[in-house]
């Protein structure tokens, strides 16, 4: 099935509840074998969404089609996907074995079958030894994966995970994260996650789709996602980023001259249509793209002088808040290490030079 | 008395309370045992003697066998329709969005709150109106009637109490709606089910009123018991029958609430 490049197809779908808008026209095409997210805050849609995809919730209007068959006329139990629920949903009657052993009796395979495929899922999962428990015997992670097995000895062409770590503390989410990748890459299952955690979503996914209000703002890879947003709330739900008013002064082929809030003349490469000269736009930089300095950097490179406000020592790296004349709020700046003599005159109130590449800058339409 | 949290600290006013209040309950209750052995067909201390001829003469009474079969028979019948359709209404209003929810539970709920004596003579005048005949069938129809609240009302915490999505595991692995119910939704609100059987068997037992404007030459036990009370020399047998009754309800409240600790012990600790 991988290779396929337009293996589920989400067409125009949109889920109205009453007057509530929960998922609105919606379309994503998805390749066989990708690891897919969905990623947004509460309330976005995206669980609404995937719970139309194993068919719990049929779309108002719209279609999903998996492998080209259409799929609103298919009840969940008829359809090609198995889904790994938030709340795991371990039945609390069985035990670990039953439980995963539960889809295999409308496949009607004999017992000795049966027993063979559910010692190879509780191998794939690292669960040997755990059959005969019950669900209250299991930790979190445990739970976690007997969902998952349970999930995949269905051999389910499409995987649908609602928020299957969220309820791991972080260490052993992590932990998860690397097997969930690794086991994906392994069956070559199409994934389809859903986070609200912007950081598991780019661990994990080939595409993210970034959802607000019903709605897939952007669709691409973590890294386009990252580089190359193009609304101020993708831009703002991955990564930290610090945004800048600004107006186009002028155009020449992808080359624009901006004059922006507190950085004052700056150039900046854009193909958008929106960036036309006299257009009222948005200049955003990443706080890792901004060099913070003591002395003023070298002739030809974009600068501008602040005054530190605060500044915090993360271990691996330090975020420093700088105001600049004429910016809102302080710009967020991130440094992975700084030389000791820098670190010294980085204080509070000092004077400090902050520095940007031009391809640095990211333009956006005001929203 | 430094380790003993504030909580945990004996309070005497509470304790002779408690004691009142069970005192209350049960003394009565236990002068029922009392006399059913007592050599006299009077109730009154001093006690006559101890005797067991009471309890001799209940195992050889023919036509409170056949009540008590009677009683028995229409209980069993009771308690299962009512645990029937207690069940499902429950998932359907727990599980489901419907229109006109609040009316329909409202009026399955009704017989909670009619007087039995109300309801036994409405039911009279229709199966009269009816044509049908006064039996053990009738009896057992106006005891549903009473009994489908109680059962439901015992079930919905129990399918409130659990995890939807569980069915829609059930679902997603394959499971169409009957035999997600026969392997998740009825193992899981099991302890429900056999509470609501307890309970409405029990009640159908009890139930005097309507048994009485419903039942035909058949009598039911407390029908039976009732109609021996005319009879002084009959009252020790009602004594003796009355202890066992009682016996037999203490075993089957403690199987209940064993029976209903086990379950919450199984499923609630499992899942959110």
């Amino acid at each position: 099935m991988s290779g396929n490049d337009a293996y589920i197809r989400i067409v125009e779908v949109s889920k109205h509840f009453g007057d509530v808008v929960a998922v609105d026209t919606i379309n994503i095409t998805l390749s066989g074998g990708e690891f897919f997210s969905l990623l947004g805050a509460s309330g976005c849609g995206k669980t609404t969404l995937l719970r139309m995809l194993a068919g719990f919730e049929a779309p108002t209007t719209g279609e999903i089609y998996i492998d080209d068959a259409p799929m609103s006329e298919v009840a969940p139990h008829h359809r090609p996907t198995n889904m790994v629920f938030q709340s795991y949903a371990i039945f609390p009657h069985l035990n670990v074995r039953a439980n995963i052993a539960f889809g295999l009796r409308v496949d009607k395979i004999d017992k000795a079958e049966s027993a063979r495929r559910v010692d190879e899922v509780l191998e794939l999962v690292q669960l040997q030894g755990f059959g005969e428990r019950r669900s209250n015997e299991l930790s979190g992670g445990q739970r976690q994966r007997v969902a998952l097995a349970r999930a995949l000895i269905k051999r389910p062409k499409v995987l649908l995970l609602d928020e299957p770590l969220g309820a791991l503390d972080k260490k052993l989410r992590e932990e998860m994260q690397l097997e969930l990748r690794s086991l994906q890459k392994a069956l070559g299952i199409t994934f389809i996650f859903v986070t609200h955690d912007q950081e598991e979503a780019m661990t994990l996914s080939d595409r993210i789709a970034v959802m607000s209000n019903g709605r897939a703002l952007q669709i691409g890879s973590p890294k386009a996602l990252y580089n190359a947003p193009d609304s101020i709330e993708v831009a703002d739900f991955i990564g930290k980023m610090n945004f800048l008013d600004a107006s186009v002064s002028d155009v020449e082929k992808d080359q624009a001259v901006l004059d922006a809030a507190g950085l004052g003349k700056v150039n900046a490469a854009s193909k958008a249509d929106f960036v036309r000269k006299g257009a009222n736009i948005v200049v955003a930089i990443r706080p890792e793209k901004l060099i913070i300095s003591a002395d003023r950097p070298g002739e030809g490179r974009a600068a501008v002088q602040g005054v530190m406000q605060a500044a915090a020592y993360l271990g691996d790296r330090s975020h420093y808040y700088v105001s600049i004349d004429g910016a809102e709020k302080p710009l967020a700046v991130a440094a992975q290490e700084v030389d000791t003599s820098l670190s010294q005159s980085l204080e509070n109130d000092a004077k400090v030079w902050l520095s940007w590449a031009d391809d640095a800058l990211v333009l956006l339409p005001r929203g | 008395m430094r380790n003993i949290s504030y909580i945990d600290k004996p309070n005497r006013t509470l304790m002779v309370y408690a004691l009142v209040y069970l005192a209350f309950l049960y003394i009565p209750v236990l002068f029922l045992p009392l006399f059913s052995f007592n050599d006299s067909i009077y109730i009154s201390f001093p006690l006559a003697g101890l005797t067991t001829k009471w309890y001799g003469q209940l195992f050889a009474n023919e036509p409170m066998f056949a009540s008590l079969w009677n009683s028995v028979k229409v209980g069993i019948v009771t308690s299962i329709f009512s645990t029937l359709l207690g069940l499902f209404a429950a998932k359907a209003v727990t599980r489901y969005r419907m229109p006109g929810k609040a009316p329909v539970v409202f009026v399955i709920m009704l017989p909670l709150v009619i007087p039995y004596i109300i309801m036994g003579v409405a039911l009279l005048i229709l199966v009269n109106r009816m044509g049908i005949p006064l039996s053990l069938f009738t009896v057992t129809m106006g005891h549903i009637l009473v009994c489908v609240p109680f059962a439901m009302a015992t079930m919905i915490p129990r399918f409130e109490g659990f995890d939807k999505s569980m069915e829609e595991a059930a679902a997603d692995l394959g499971e169409n709606a009957w035999w997600t119910f026969w392997r998740v939704t009825l193992p899981i609100v099991f302890p429900g089910v056999l509470a609501s059987l307890l309970l409405c068997f029990t009640i159908s037992f009890d139930e005097f009123i309507m048994a009485f404007f419903l039942a035909g030459t058949e009598p039911t036990l407390p029908i039976f018991i009732y109609s021996q009370l005319r009879f002084p020399q009959k009252l020790p047998g009602v004594l003796a029958l009355g202890a066992l009754i009682l016996v037999v309800s203490f075993i089957v409240v403690f199987i209940s609430q064993w029976l209903r600790r086990r379950g919450s012990d199984d499923f609630t600790s499992s899942e959110v």
